[in-house]
């Protein structure tokens, strides 16, 4: 794979990135926590950049990551603070953008 | 003037589309993702520095091919990107871009819906890190993302070694391929893989380089679970001895051959029948992909083939399509077609036997197995529902009162499994059992979508 032009701050997330990126580091929040990603990158790469989970279930109690990776199973369902949901393997991150791993309630997440 | 939809722009729904185009039509093409190809022709996103030709070899060739005719003829068609069909309903597709929901008119409909991975239950599947074998080679081709560091592959599929060379390729280190058919079984179907010669070289070099890359590679394992807390860090199987072995990993990537999409056929009122072959219900059609009234049907969203077989049969459905519509149809040899077709089915029949559905596995799960991963149902769950439904066993029923396939996957995931487990635990053929009906929206919509005001 290409050498990295630009580099982010060594992640310890579940994903491992292998191309580098020629466009804009942002920052966006995941549970209140500010970290960097790409422009391009997919919400469930920006996040699993970080961590190790994307969300927990709401039936089992027990952490997801996501399992189809291509729109189909919406295992990978993560939240802004106003309720909207997001398919994190099909929505691009943007700058600013306010993630929570669990459904939020009165507009704040439940990290 | 001929309205025709097709939903899909990987190869199936591309051809169809290009041939729609020479002759003369303008179609309305559908698709859910960003840029065209599907998944076989997947992009990566803007801006990765990506080396598409060291990730896929040999193929990296149809895949250039693909992109420079899709950049060609996209501009003159009504491409409609990153739009999700989600019902076909009174001859309209039902779609939804950007939180706007849009009725699309059809006089002609094709539909390319293309196949996600065919997984089994297996204890720990849950897990994260466990991802399908088709979602692991998405992230990587769309992303240039590994799912992990240390990835097993396993299941059974020709996939998993074109996967794990295409892993190491981009610096992974592969644990091990677990392929749960036995070597025997691949040397029975070689007859029916020579059908396609070109292909099975790719598939024996694939697995030549993967070895040679020093991956432990076991034929005819039994899986037994994905170990891990709060995440996975082992793979615990039989080997083709019966003797217990683990190893370690910090992703799983698996799966047993595709399944078709094929909730909006159903939707489009498409007959489905059931194929012993692949021990699933499949949507019925001609041959040439007529499959009901204004509705036609292409690529592995109708029978797994591949994407060669995918393009010739959108090819296909399109000429059928012009036929019916009186049109007479220029650049296309329809015969030629048919024949590589059918050569490339029996190529497939080979491959469905070389690697093999673990259909027995199940009847043995343990009560606490999660079928349903949305809905959390578990194998126990179903067998109770088997045996309290009154009347005949249908799965529809069992969905009734378990809510196995009523998740927001719309049972994707599920339904095969689940049908094997009832039929299991009825002590009835699979075929007896059912299959589940598609229900609309076939993808989880927005609460806060909206209906395009049409004045």
């Amino acid at each position: 794979m290409s050498e990295a032009k630009t580099s982010l701050p060594v992640a310890n997330g579940r994903v491992v990135r292998t191309a580098a990126r020629r466009s804009r580091v942002i920052e966006f929040k995941v549970d209140g926590e500010i970290v960097p990603a790409w422009i391009g990158d997919t919400l469930l790469v920006a996040v699993l950049s970080h961590r190790g989970a994307l969300s927990i279930h709401e039936f089992d109690g027990e952490p997801r990551a996501g399992f189809c990776l291509m729109g189909a199973c919406q295992d990978c369902w993560v939240w802004l603070e106003d309720g909207t949901r997001l398919r994190a393997c099909t929505t691009p991150v943007e700058p600013g953008l306010a993630v929570c791993t669990r459904p939020p309630t009165d507009g704040l997440c439940h990290a | 003037m001929h309205k025709v939809v097709i939903v899909g722009a990987g190869p199936a729904g591309f051809a169809a589309a290009e041939l729609l185009h020479v002759n003369g039509l303008i179609p309305t093409l559908v698709d859910e993702a960003a840029t065209a190809g599907g998944q076989i022709y997947r992009r990566p996103a803007p801006d990765i520095e990506l080396d598409m030709r060291r990730l896929l070899g040999r193929g990296h060739r149809r895949y250039q091919r693909f992109h420079a005719r899709a950049g060609h003829l996209l501009a003159q068609i009504d491409y409609r990107p990153q739009t999700t069909a989600w019902a076909i309903f009174a001859d309209r597709v039902w779609t939804l871009r950007d939180q706007i929901i849009e009725q699309v008119p059809f006089d002609a409909l094709v539909l390319a819906t293309g196949a996600t991975d065919r997984t089994v239950p297996i204890p720990g599947w849950t897990l994260p890190g466990v991802v399908t074998l088709g979602g692991a080679q998405a992230l990587l081709k769309g992303q240039g993302a590994l799912i992990g560091r240390r990835v097993v592959f396993c299941g059974s599929s020709p996939l998993l070694y074109l996967a794990a060379k295409q892993f190491l390729a981009a610096g992974a280190t592969v644990g091990a391929i677990l392929d749960t058919t036995p070597f025997a079984a691949k040397v029975a179907a070689a007859p029916d893989l020579l059908r396609a010669p070109e292909v099975f070289a790719d598939g024996l070099k694939s697995m030549a380089r993967v070895r040679g890359a020093g991956v432990p590679i076991h034929h005819g394992v039994r899986l037994e679970s994905f170990e891990g807390d709060g995440e996975v860090s082992a793979v615990r199987y039989l080997d083709r001895k019966g003797r217990a072995k683990s190893v370690d990993c910090d992703a799983v990537a698996f799966g047993f051959g595709l399944k078709p999409e094929a909730q909006l056929a159903d939707l489009a009122g498409v007959p489905f029948r059931y194929d012993p072959t692949f021990r699933q219900w499949l949507p019925a059609t001609d041959g040439d992909g007529r499959a009901g009234r204004r509705t036609y049907l292409a690529g592995d969203g109708c029978m797994i083939g591949g994407a060669q077989a995918a393009e010739i049969s959108g090819s296909l459905a399109a000429a059928a399509l012009l036929q019916d519509a009186g049109t007479p149809t220029h650049g296309i040899d329809r015969s030629a077609l048919r024949r590589r077709l059918a050569r490339l089915h029996r190529f497939q029949h080979g491959l469905s036997r070389a690697f093999t559905w673990p259909a027995g596995t199940l009847a043995g799960a343990s009560d606490s197995l999660p079928i349903c991963r949305c809905e959390s149902v578990t194998a126990g769950e179903i067998r109770r529902a088997v045996g309290s439904v009154l009347g005949p066993i249908d799965i529809n029923r069992v969905k009734a009162l378990t809510r196995v396939g009523m998740g927001r996957c719309q049972g994707r995931f599920c339904a095969l499994p689940a049908a094997e487990l009832v039929a299991a635990a009825a002590a009835r053929p699979l075929e007896a059992v059912g299959r589940l009906r598609g229900q609309a929206p076939v993808k989880p919509l927005p609460p806060t979508a909206r209906v395009r005001d049409r004045s």
